[in-house]
C-alpha cells in the first residue's frame, strides 16, 4: 500500500499546524464560529449532538496494523474507547475535544493519517473498492489512480471553496462494490485495446434529490486524468448553484443544464486545461502504482489449500465456520486465497461501530493473516484482503472469540445505518434502535439465512448518509410532528444494476416499520422463483403487491 | 419555559443555561423568559458557549427540567444506544421520557 | 457616470508587486466591455472572467470582489485570467480571511484587500503555510510530483 514520502508527511505535519493555529484563534476568539467552521470541518470536525465528531479520512478504505492500532489509541485517549466506521470507508469518533484536536491530529500524523478534506464543501476523501488490489474482476488496481487523485484534490487551491461537498469514487471493475454512480463524479479505470483510461460520471447522488451520475466520457486517457477532473470541477465551481445549500451539487447543475450541456462545457475547459498544462509528470504514476504491488502471495500446493478441504476438515458447510466462510469470504484473484470480510454488524449491536479493543484484535490478525493489510468497506464492515485460504480456521477462531465473525455480510442483519438521531444533530429520528431490532427479528426468527441477500440501508434525515434510496429495502426517519417516524422504500440498489428506491406508501413508527420490513420479506418469499433476490424479485413483481400486504 | 443550551466551546460538552453559568445538568436550567437573546450575546462574547439556542422545555412532577424536542431530550442524556455513556443525571427516570 | 467601485490603493494590506497600483477605481464586467478606455475592472462572483480574456493587455488592475467568504468562484476566475496570460495586478478584495491567503495567492492574487485588516502576524504565518504544493496553479511553483521526478 501506499507510504508517504518526506513531501507527503511535510503536507500532513504542514496541516496539523496550521490546525493548530485556527483552533488557537478560536479559542482566542480572533476568529468567529461562522468564520472557523469551514476550517474545522475541512479538518473534519463537526459540531454534533453531543460534543465534536471528527471524521479521520481512511484513504479509498486502505490501512495497515500500525494505523489500526493508532486508530484504537486515538478512541482510548482522546475519545470513550471506541469508533464508528462510515459508508465511505472513513472513521468518526464521537467525543472529541476541540482543544485536544491538534494532539490527536499530530499522533495520527505519525502514521501517514490525517482528518483532512473528510467534510467542508471541498474534494473529500476518495473512496474506492473494498476488494480493490485482490478481486478477481478488476482491470487493474484502482488505488494508485485514487491516490494520484488524492494528492491533486488535496489543498486544491481553486477548489477549496466550492458550492457544496464533492464525492469522488473510483473503481475499476465491471462490478460496482463502491455506489461509484451515486458519487458526485465516480471513475471507472478501464482498459480499451490495452490502453489504460478513465471512464467518467457525474453528477450522482443522495441526499434529498438522489441522482443516477450519467456517462460524461467513455475513454479520458489516463495521462490526462487529472486536467480531466480539473475541468469537471472547474465547470462545477463556475455554475453550482450559490443560492440555495440545497441545490449546490452537482448532480443539480448536471440536471439542470443537462448532460450534454455540461459534457460541452467541461470538453471545452479540458482542452483549455491541456493547453495549460496540469496533469502531473507520467512518471508519478508508476511511482505510486509500484507502493501497490502484489504481496508476496504463496503458490506451492502444501501451502495453497482449496476451500472444499479446509471446509471438509472443519465441520463442512453446516458448521458456524461453514457458514462464515460461505458468506463472509470472497474469491481472491490469487489461487489459495480469500478475501475475508470482518462483520461489525453483530445482532443486535450498533452498525460500524468497533471498540479499541476490537480494532487491535483486527490490527494483529491482519499482520498474521493478511500481509499487513485491512479495508474499511462502505458496508460499515472491515476486510482482510489477502487471506490464505489454509488460514480461515484460526482466522475465524479468533473473530468469533471477539464476537467479529457474525455470518452475515449482504444479509438483512448487514444493515448500513447512519448514526442518526442518537449522535448527529441533522437527524430527525434515530436510526441505530431500528437496525438493532429488526437484525434481532431475523436472527430469532431464523430468517436471516431464508431471505438471503437483502441489502437494508438506514437513514435518519434526508441527507441519506445510510444510503436508503440505494437499499433494497431503504429506511429513512422523520419527524412527525415531534415524534419519530419511518418511510419505507423498496427496489434501490448500489451495485452496477444501480436503481433508487420507491417510497411504499404512508410511514411508519417504530414497531411499525419493523412489522413492515418483516412483510415486505414475506411477500418476497411467497413470490420469488428459484435464485431470485429480493431485489429481483422486486424488479419482476414490481411495487403492488408489497404495497398490498403493507396497507391493503 | 425557555431554557438555554449550547455546548462548551473547548470540550464540546452539551451546557444549560443556569443563571450564572453553563451545567453540564439539564435539570440545573432555569426559565430565561425575554433575556434569552442578551445572555446568549454576551456568552458567545465571551466564549463562554459554542452556538447557544433557546428552547422550550417543562419541569415535570417530580422537578426535572425536560426539554420538549426529542433531539433536545437526547442531548441532556446521551445516546439512547449507549447508556453506559449517558451524562450522569439526577433523573433517574430520564430514559423513560426521553423519546 | 456610474459611482466609482473598488478598493483605493491604502486599502490594500499586502501586495506583492513593485509597480505603482492604478490610482483610480474600477468598472464592472459589463462596463468594461463597452469602454475601450477602461484599465480597471471589478469581477463580481457571478460574472465570467473569460468575457475579459480579449482586452487583458489593456488592463492594469483586476480586482475580484468575495462578498462572502465562502463563495469560491472567485478563485477559479483569477486562475483563468493569469492561464491567459493575464500580468497586471489581481485583487483579492471583500470578505477575505487569513486563511484563504495561501490558496489565494496559488491562484494567482497578489494583493489583497480584506474588508476588515488582517493580523499581521497571523497573515504571514499564512502565506507560508505550504513549503510545497501538490498541484499546478498559477503561481508556478514547482510541484511536489515535479521534484520527485525531476532528471
Amino acid at each position: 500500500m501506499y507510504q508517504y514520502d518526506q513531501y507527503d508527511q511535510a503536507m500532513v505535519d504542514a496541516r496539523v499546524e496550521e490546525f493548530r493555529d485556527q483552533a488557537r484563534r478560536r479559542l482566542e476568539g480572533k476568529l468567529t464560529e461562522d468564520q472557523f467552521k469551514p476550517l474545522r470541518l475541512m479538518n473534519g470536525l463537526y459540531l454534533q449532538l453531543h460534543a465534536y465528531m471528527l471524521r479521520v479520512a481512511i484513504p479509498y478504505g486502505t490501512l495497515n496494523a500500525r494505523q489500526m492500532e493508532m486508530l484504537a489509541d486515538i478512541a482510548d485517549k482522546y475519545d470513550r474507547g471506541y469508533g464508528h466506521f462510515t459508508t465511505r470507508q472513513n472513521i468518526q469518533y464521537n467525543w472529541i475535544k476541540l482543544e485536544d484536536c491538534a494532539d490527536a491530529l499530530a499522533d495520527l500524523a505519525t502514521v501517514e493519517m490525517h482528518a483532512i478534506q473528510t467534510s467542508g464543501n471541498c474534494i473529500r476523501n476518495i473512496s474506492s473498492d473494498h476488494f480493490a488490489g485482490a478481486a478477481v474482476d478488476e482491470v487493474v488496481d484502482p488505488r494508485p489512480y485514487a491516490e494520484l487523485m488524492r494528492q491533486w484534490s488535496s489543498f486544491h487551491p481553486e477548489f477549496t471553496y466550492l458550492p457544496r461537498k464533492f464525492k469522488i469514487a473510483v473503481i475499476a471493475s465491471e462490478k460496482d462494490r463502491a455506489a461509484m454512480r451515486l458519487h458526485d463524479i465516480g471513475v471507472r479505470i478501464v482498459k480499451r485495446d490495452g490502453e489504460v483510461g478513465a471512464q467518467f460520471y457525474a453528477g450522482g447522488g443522495m441526499g434529498r434529490t438522489p441522482m443516477i451520475a450519467p456517462l460524461i466520457r467513455d475513454f479520458v486517457p489516463i495521462d490526462q486524468l487529472i486536467t480531466y477532473a480539473e475541468a469537471c470541477l472547474r465547470v462545477y465551481n463556475r455554475y453550482g448553484r450559490r443560492d440555495n445549500k440545497y441545490k449546490a451539487r452537482i448532480k443539480i447543475l448536471v440536471h439542470e443544464l443537462g448532460a450534454a450541456e455540461y459534457i460541452r462545457q467541461v470538453e471545452e475547459e479540458f482542452a483549455h486545461l491541456l493547453s495549460v498544462g496540469v496533469e502531473p509528470p507520467r512518471d508519478e504514476l508508476a511511482r505510486i502504482a509500484a507502493h501497490f504491488a502484489d504481496p508476496p502471495f504463496v503458490s506451492s500446493e502444501v501451502e495453497t489449500q482449496s476451500l472444499s478441504t479446509v471446509l471438509g476438515a472443519n465441520g463442512g458447510q453446516g458448521s458456524a465456520f461453514g457458514q462464515w466462510v460461505r458468506r463472509n469470504t470472497h474469491a481472491h484473484k490469487a489461487p489459495g486465497y480469500v478475501s475475508a470480510v470482518i462483520s461489525l454488524k453483530p445482532v443486535g449491536g450498533i452498525p460500524g461501530d468497533a471498540t479499541s479493543e476490537q480494532m487491535r484484535l483486527v490490527a494483529r490478525l491482519a499482520r498474521d493473516y493478511s500481509f499487513d493489510e485491512l479495508r474499511v468497506m462502505h458496508t460499515q464492515n472491515l476486510l482482510l484482503p489477502h487471506v490464505r485460504i489454509a488460514d480461515l480456521p484460526a482466522l475465524w477462531a479468533a473473530l468469533a472469540e471477539a464476537g467479529l465473525a457474525s455470518p452475515n455480510m449482504d444479509t438483512i442483519e448487514d444493515i448500513i445505518a447512519c448514526p442518526g438521531l442518537d449522535y448527529c444533530s441533522l437527524a430527525n429520528a434515530r436510526s441505530i434502535p431500528l437496525a438493532q431490532r429488526i437484525s434481532e427479528r431475523f436472527a430469532e426468527t431464523g430468517r436471516t439465512e431464508v431471505v438471503g441477500e437483502l441489502k437494508l440501508k438506514i437513514s435518519g434525515c434526508i441527507n441519506a448518509c445510510g444510503h436508503h434510496h440505494a437499499g433494497h429495502i431503504g429506511i429513512l426517519g422523520v419527524d412527525k410532528k415531534g415524534v419519530e417516524n419511518y418511510q419505507l422504500s423498496l427496489g434501490g440498489s448500489e451495485a452496477e444494476d444501480v436503481s433508487l428506491a420507491k417510497i411504499t406508501g404512508p410511514g411508519f413508527d417504530e414497531d411499525g416499520v419493523i412489522d413492515a420490513v418483516e412483510k415486505v420479506t414475506d411477500v418476497y418469499l411467497a413470490s420469488r422463483t428459484e435464485g431470485e433476490r429480493f431485489l429481483d424479485t422486486y424488479r419482476r413483481i414490481g411495487m403492488e403487491p408489497f404495497k398490498e400486504a403493507l396497507y391493503g | 419555559m425557555k431554557i438555554l443550551t449550547g455546548n462548551d466551546l473547548r470540550s464540546g460538552a452539551v451546557v444549560w443555561w443556569n443563571g450564572s453559568g453553563w451545567s453540564l445538568f439539564v435539570d440545573d436550567a432555569v426559565d430565561v423568559g425575554a433575556d434569552a437573546e442578551e445572555i446568549m450575546a454576551r456568552e458567545v462574547a465571551t466564549r463562554r458557549v459554542n452556538v447557544p439556542y433557546v428552547i422550550d422545555a417543562s419541569i415535570d412532577a417530580a422537578g426535572h427540567v425536560r426539554p420538549a424536542h426529542i433531539k433536545d431530550r437526547v442531548r441532556a442524556l446521551g445516546p439512547t444506544v449507549r447508556r453506559d455513556l449517558a451524562v450522569p443525571t439526577a433523573d433517574k427516570t430520564g430514559w423513560d421520557w426521553v423519546i | 457616470m456610474s459611482t466609482p467601485l473598488g478598493t483605493s490603493p491604502d486599502e490594500v494590506q499586502f501586495r506583492f508587486r513593485d509597480d505603482e497600483p492604478v490610482d483610480h477605481g474600477t468598472v464592472t464586467v459589463d462596463c468594461a466591455l463597452e469602454q475601450t478606455n477602461a484599465n480597471a475592472v471589478r469581477i463580481e462572483p457571478g460574472d465570467d472572467a473569460r468575457l475579459l480574456l480579449p482586452f487583458l493587455d489593456r488592463l492594469a488592475l483586476v480586482e475580484v470582489n468575495f462578498p462572502s467568504f465562502g463563495d469560491g468562484r472567485g478563485y477559479s476566475a483569477a486562475r483563468i485570467l493569469r492561464e491567459a496570460g493575464y500580468t497586471g495586478e489581481l485583487r483579492a478584495v471583500g470578505d477575505v480571511l487569513i486563511d484563504q491567503l495561501s490558496h489565494m495567492r496559488r491562484c494567482g492574487f497578489d494583493s489583497f484587500a480584506p474588508d476588515k485588516r488582517l493580523d499581521e502576524e497571523d497573515a504571514r504565518r499564512a502565506f507560508a503555510t505550504w513549503a510545497d504544493v501538490y498541484q499546478r496553479a498559477a503561481d508556478a511553483r514547482r510541484t511536489i510530483a515535479e521534484t520527485r521526478h525531476e532528471a
